[in-house]
């Protein structure tokens, strides 16, 4: 069974959606005993970081996230709330991965970062990766990033260079929106649930 | 790098797709899933759906159909019509839209543009324009879903496309009103004036004809994205086809 963190964010029908047409079982849930007990727990995310933080405290749910062991992927904002925190209001992250989420630097180019843009510096030795292939298409949706480190599985270049696909142990994040990224979306979705819990 | 954004757009009036010229004289096109799923096999990188009624008729786009998209589909989608409220909004997010765009409403409360910005954030908040060409001046125009109901606003456009972003606006979609449905070409002039002040993405709408007219917006209005009705409902122009033409023509573009 996978769980989806009810965090309040107005996103959560779609990641539902997507593991149905990959024939998943998903459970949209606030409640602790279920997220612990999921084989693989979803963090979903859109808006602004103080908030969708202030939400997953008032739901008790910040130190259940933080001792999960089973496979764990943060979606866009949900993946920048793994972090130890953010330049978006000065909220304070889960600080499940280290460092800290800033505003991007796009220069000239238009600003939020949206639509479909490349992954670049795959490392195809994760099985997160299978099937993926350098220039494969995903869609973003986000003026705020995580930068390069040891933990990125996959880069993204927008006015700079940022992490797009993210993994340390069992926690997992995208920048991007899997679930409205077309055939690639699907496959790193799919090669999420493969990960043994 | 980021690809330019081929993006068919559906008029949706009482629960099916419908195409006008100029914005009148509406002919039934298709069914709202069925045109969904169509282009997005056929490569599309977005869809649009505007209830081109709800402005018009003070009531709001119903959302039983949102889901349904929301499910069939695995490439972003955009709801617009009516929503006058952050509640309004929120219901159509929740049921699977990735983002709203605003028109009219926005027209007569700017304040709703804040109110939204400010609960989901802007990357979800699209203003959606009307722009009319008067004798080289651009002016905003509200309730165009019918010719009845047409109000001018007395905005210009670049005032608008300013305000609208200071206001949280996320994109803009700037419809050229004169070009809509003529198929004669994007209004390159104008979309380059609001390209020149306008720093979130830019979606080019009306006057798509030929993929020579794609080329042209992209190369010379430098917008995220265009936008097109009639001519993908009229199979005038294959998404396959159009999209290896641009990528031709060295177009940064998904296949």
């Amino acid at each position: 069974m996978l769980a989806i963190v009810d965090t309040g964010c107005a996103n959560l029908a779609s990641v539902g959606f997507a593991f149905e047409r990959l024939g998943a079982r998903s459970i949209i849930t606030k409640d602790a005993d279920i997220i612990r007990s999921a084989d693989h727990v979803i963090l979903p995310g859109v808006g602004a970081m103080p908030y969708a933080m202030q939400a997953l405290h008032a739901r008790g749910l910040v130190e259940v996230l933080q001792n999960l062991t089973q496979p764990l992927m943060g979606i866009c904002l949900g993946m920048q709330m793994l972090f130890s925190g953010s330049e978006e209001g000065g909220a304070e992250g889960l600080g499940m991965l280290k460092g800290c989420i800033e505003q991007m630097d796009t220069g000239d180019l238009p600003s939020p970062h949206m639509g479909w843009n490349t992954l670049e510096n795959i490392s195809d030795d994760d099985p997160l990766m299978a099937g993926i292939n350098q220039g494969d298409y995903v869609y973003f949706v986000h003026s705020y990033a995580a930068e390069i480190s040891e933990n990125t599985l996959a880069s993204c270049t927008y006015g700079q260079p940022f992490s797009a696909i993210v993994r340390r142990g069992n926690i997992y994040g995208c920048q991007f929106h899997p679930e409205r990224s077309g055939k690639v979306g699907a496959q790193i979705l799919a090669n999420f649930l493969k990960v043994k819990p | 790098m980021l690809a330019r954004r081929i993006i068919p757009c559906l008029d949706v009036r009482e629960g099916r797709v419908v195409k006008g010229v100029q914005f009148r004289g509406h002919e039934d096109v298709g069914g709202i899933t069925e045109l969904a799923q169509k282009y997005r096999d056929a490569g599309a990188d977005e869809l649009v759906f505007y209830d081109i009624t709800a402005s018009v008729d003070d009531r709001t786009v119903g959302l039983d159909w949102i889901s349904k998209v929301s499910a069939l589909l695995d490439i972003p989608f955009c709801v617009a019509g009516g929503i006058k409220s952050v509640a309004q909004a929120r219901a159509r997010l929740e049921a699977g839209a990735d983002k709203i765009s605003v028109n009219s409403p926005a027209l007569m409360w700017p304040d709703l543009i804040n109110e939204l910005s400010e609960a989901f954030g802007r990357q979800c908040i699209v203003v959606g324009i009307d722009s009319f060409d008067e004798d080289g001046i651009y002016k905003v125009k509200s309730h165009t879903g019918a010719a009845n109901a047409t109000r001018d606003t007395g905005r210009t456009t670049l005032n608008w496309v300013e305000e609208a972003i200071t206001r949280g606006a996320g994109e803009i979609v700037l419809n050229c009103m004169n070009k809509d449905g003529v198929r004669t070409g994007y209004d390159i002039k104008q979309l380059q004036a609001v390209r020149a002040i306008c720093s979130v993405p830019l979606i080019a709408s009306g006057g798509a004809g030929a993929a020579a007219h794609f080329e042209n917006v992209f190369k010379q209005a430098n917008v995220d994205g265009a936008l097109a009705a009639s001519v993908f409902h009229k199979n005038i122009l294959p998404i396959p086809k159009l999209k290896a033409d641009l990528k031709s023509k060295g177009i940064e573009i998904r296949i």
